[in-house]
């Protein structure tokens, strides 16, 4: 018997130096990695911000100033408030995303083709877009001659990307037509794993489609859509992309806070205020993600984190 | 959905009828809605397309929408794909994009299997903890950080190196250890205890059967990861600005220079960019399709 049970611990213990050897040398990389660039970028950035200083140059301790600085100057709270036209984009995205979404399942024939034509734009490179979309606002370009053919003069037709009423507005519309095929594309997909006898019920009981647009697809799609709110609403507040590759770096008052930071640190060299500016939106999308995550946690009671429920009960074999 | 119809009492014909009219009446409408949303989503790719074929002449004479004369002027190509000078040509950049999407894509493949094989398959103190700075690290908008991590990587000497913008490129992305975890998660652990028995050991279990077997896990994380890197432009203007490389985005993002409002031209180099994001849809669209969904679930 204790012979048995002295082999059985030998090989317990052989077995145990094989699986720590695996368990190091399979995650040392990526966690050195993520160390590289996210923690230490991370810790560093809280640092910097309480200095005055430049990539090469350290001018010394500063206190909160830099912080102060960015809320006192109207620019910077000019440029945070336009992260307004992105989240009112993302609301009517989310809205035509789910419309054409319910639509396509629906059993329409082609769908398949609709759905690929309408998801294309967001595989489309970025500096592209931006090339594609001055092109589509040039002043009697692509946009100017279709409304023409509406019947709308060219005299009352605006500069979509020089005048300052209007062009936020064109910018936030490239965003939309890059992004809303994908949310409908994650719809479709939750929409398709709702149960079909549910609508076979439904349509017994004399229900209309609206109807059951109502009572099954919407609480069926809840997760997903709550998730896909906030993704839209986070990413409004650093939004950058159309700005800068559509709105030649923020030209004409389409500088979004992100394009400042860039360049505050890439132009100005000022490594500690544009450190403090990362820290406030930083803040802001922390603040605005656990304020939705609550929301959703406790008035829609379904708050479903995958990755974290898995963690919590981490079902291993080894 | 037709049997349904049919198999409800057939009552008052002329009530079927309005229902079929209002049926027929919202599929137009349905039909309507969604041709309008591909034409908005094609016409400005379309219309790149177009002016793509005009001569230079034709591009300032005739409007942006005019059909090209001559669909097989492919001159404006040519021009793209050789450049003004060398380090300008699509050609080079391609090779330049087809490099680091490669490396990237191999690395990814690597750490998010290796990783997603330890976290579901062994449980040791620290599981939970490598788990939760994956995720808190999401909640960290990485791009609040870009101004540190330049400095980084100026100190580590990584700024316009190919080496430096593959690493950080490559750089630990929770979506594909994600897609892992949970393609581990659902491969039946009787696979490994059987080959620890006959005496396999755990790499062994790792590469010659588990890794073989997420072959659709592995596709899906290629083509995200691998379409992500090849349109990335911020960091490759950032890390790459000597004129030494140019990855394809970096390439069409010098074109304002040299083609300022040439938009004939600069959209041939446009269009061709386009290409391999295309054929990469056309050919792995339902994997494409699945790994957003399991991206989106990340939260």
């Amino acid at each position: 018997m204790t012979t048995v049970a002295a082999h059985s611990l030998r090989r317990r213990k052989r077995i145990n130096w094989q699986k720590i050897l695996l368990i190091v040398t399979f995650s040392a990389v990526p966690l050195f990695l993520l160390a590289l660039f996210t923690y230490v970028p991370f810790a560093k950035m809280i640092k910097f911000s309480f200095f005055d200083m430049s990539y090469t140059k350290n001018k010394g301790y500063v206190g909160i100033n830099n912080y102060l600085k960015v809320f006192s100057k109207s620019e910077y709270v000019g440029a945070m408030l336009l992260s307004l036209y992105y989240m009112a984009g993302a609301v009517v995205q989310l809205a035509l995303a789910l419309f054409f979404a319910t639509l396509l399942s629906n059993g329409i024939k082609g769908g398949g083709l609709f759905k690929g034509i309408i998801f294309f734009p967001f595989l489309v490179n970025g500096i592209a877009i931006g090339y594609i979309f001055k092109f589509f606002y040039t002043r009697g370009f692509v946009l100017d001659t279709v409304l023409q053919s509406l019947g709308i003069p060219l005299e009352k037709l605006p500069y979509w990307l020089r005048d300052q009423s209007i062009n936020n507005w064109s910018l936030v519309f490239t965003s939309v037509w890059k992004y809303c095929g994908q949310n409908m594309v994650l719809f479709i997909g939750a929409i398709a794993s709702i149960d079909p006898t549910l609508y076979e019920a439904a349509t017994i009981d004399g229900a209309n489609k609206w109807q059951q647009f109502k009572a099954i697809i919407l609480p069926g799609i809840k997760t997903v859509f709550m998730l896909n709110l906030i993704l839209s609403i986070t990413g409004s507040l650093s939004a950058f992309e159309p700005a800068y590759v559509v709105g030649s770096m923020g030209a004409n008052g389409t500088a979004t806070f992100f394009i400042k930071i860039h360049q505050m640190a890439h132009v100005n060299n000022k490594v500690g205020m544009a450190c403090a500016m990362a820290m406030v939106l930083m803040a802001l999308i922390i603040v605005f993600t656990i304020a939705q995550r609550l929301f959703f946690r406790y008035v829609m009671k379904d708050a479903d984190n995958t990755f974290n429920s898995k963690a919590n009960k981490a079902k291993t074999l080894w | 959905m037709s049997v349904k119809q049919s198999a409800l009492p057939r009552g008052n014909t002329r009530e079927n009828n309005s229902a079929l009219t209002k049926k027929v009446v919202l599929r137009t409408l349905a039909y309507f809605c969604l041709l309008l949303a591909c034409f908005i989503a094609l016409l400005p790719i379309v219309s790149a397309f177009t002016v793509s074929f005009k001569t230079a002449e034709e591009y300032s004479t005739t409007n942006a929408m005019a059909l090209p004369q001559n669909w097989l002027n492919f001159s404006n190509y040519k021009q793209v794909w050789e450049g003004n000078q060398p380090s300008q040509s699509l050609l080079r950049a391609f090779a330049t994009s087809g490099l680091v999407v490669v490396i990237v894509v191999a690395v990814s493949v690597m750490m998010g299997s290796m990783l997603g094989y330890v976290l579901n398959r062994f449980s040791f103190p620290g599981n939970g903890l490598i788990r939760n700075l994956f995720l808190v690290a999401t909640l960290i908008p990485g791009i609040a950080m870009q101004v540190t991590t330049y400095q980084i990587m100026t100190d580590l000497g990584l700024v316009n190196t190919l080496t430096g913008y593959i690493i950080l490129m490559s750089g630990t992305d929770v979506i594909s250890i994600y897609i892992f975890l949970q393609y581990f998660e659902n491969l039946d652990v009787a696979l490994d205890e059987s080959a620890v028995l006959e005496g396999c050991t755990y790499f062994g279990v790792f590469f010659k059967i588990l890794l073989p077997l997420t072959k659709p896990a592995i596709i899906t994380v290629a083509v995200l990861k691998g379409v992500g890197v090849y349109n990335e432009y911020y960091n490759a203007n950032l890390y790459l600005n000597s004129g030494k490389y140019y990855t394809v985005s970096t390439a069409l993002y010098s074109f304002s220079g040299p083609y300022k409002s040439q938009f004939n031209i600069i959209c041939a180099g446009v269009l061709l960019t386009l290409l391999p994001p295309l054929i990469a849809f056309l050919v792995f669209q339902k994997q494409v399709y699945a790994g957003l969904a399991s991206g989106s679930v990340k939260g």
